[in-house]
């Protein structure tokens, strides 16, 4: 499984969490989910549980602090996956 | 009611006239049981609606919420943070209710909260309510808020 997969998977999971959906047309690694894509913070958590179950891993309360953008998730999924 | 029940109770943030939590009947690891019971003179009865008294929906969720994931909240937390004396401030994320049936003054109302997920301090429940009185679910639901200690909330 490449980064770039991960990165469309991701985009499939956080669409449901984002209020505008244009954003997600130009989507980067540099954006920040809270500030840019504008995910209610309590979403968060839904976001981590829906990538558990997707890739069948297990994130840590340190782990989610890393993940503020896009590319820093897809790194922490990455290396989830890797370790499996 | 067990004097560790009635301690949950005691440590809520609210009072009256915005506390709805009579009694706990039970808290465990997967969800709380608890009772409140509609007085005839609540404050809302007076415009909610004039001669025609009927508990407003944002009452039945904030009773939900209180006992399904607020004092559930509470048992959850403390258990992490052990032998702290620590205010917690409670704050609501999220809910998505059906509304089944109404409640009258008088009504005593059973809230019943399962726990879907507890989880980077949210907790995620489905609760329910029951009108005693009708014996009718009377609204359904998931629930989500997350409790923060009062220092992290960045209050004045």
């Amino acid at each position: 499984m490449d980064k770039i997969q991960i990165q469309n998977e991701l985009k499939e999971i956080i669409k449901v969490y984002v209020p505008e959906k244009e954003i997600l047309e130009n989507l980067t690694l540099e954006h920040d989910l809270i500030n840019d894509l504008k995910i209610n913070s309590a979403h968060i958590v839904d976001i981590v549980l829906d990538v558990e179950e997707k890739y069948d891993i297990m994130i840590e309360d340190e782990a989610i602090m890393k993940m503020g953008t896009i590319g820093q998730a897809i790194e922490v999924i990455n290396g989830k996956v890797q370790e499996k | 009611m067990s004097k560790f029940l009635e301690e949950i109770i005691a440590s809520l943030p609210y009072r009256a006239p915005f506390l709805f939590v009579d009694e706990l009947e039970e808290i465990n690891n997967n969800g709380s049981k608890g009772y409140y019971q509609l007085k005839n003179d609540e404050y809302f009865y007076q415009g909610h609606f004039p001669n025609n008294p009927i508990t407003p929906g944002v009452i039945l969720i904030e009773i939900m919420a209180q006992i399904g994931l607020v004092c559930f909240g509470i048992y959850l937390s403390k258990k992490k943070i052990k032998n702290q004396e620590t205010s917690f401030v409670p704050i609501f994320t999220s809910a998505k209710v059906d509304f089944l049936g109404p409640a009258f003054p008088s009504d005593k109302l059973k809230v019943t909260s399962e726990k879907i997920y507890f989880r980077f301090n949210k907790l995620k429940c489905i609760i329910t309510c029951l009108n005693i009185k009708t014996n009718q679910v009377i609204c359904k639901g998931e629930f989500s808020g997350m409790i923060i200690k009062k220092n992290h909330f960045g209050q004045p």
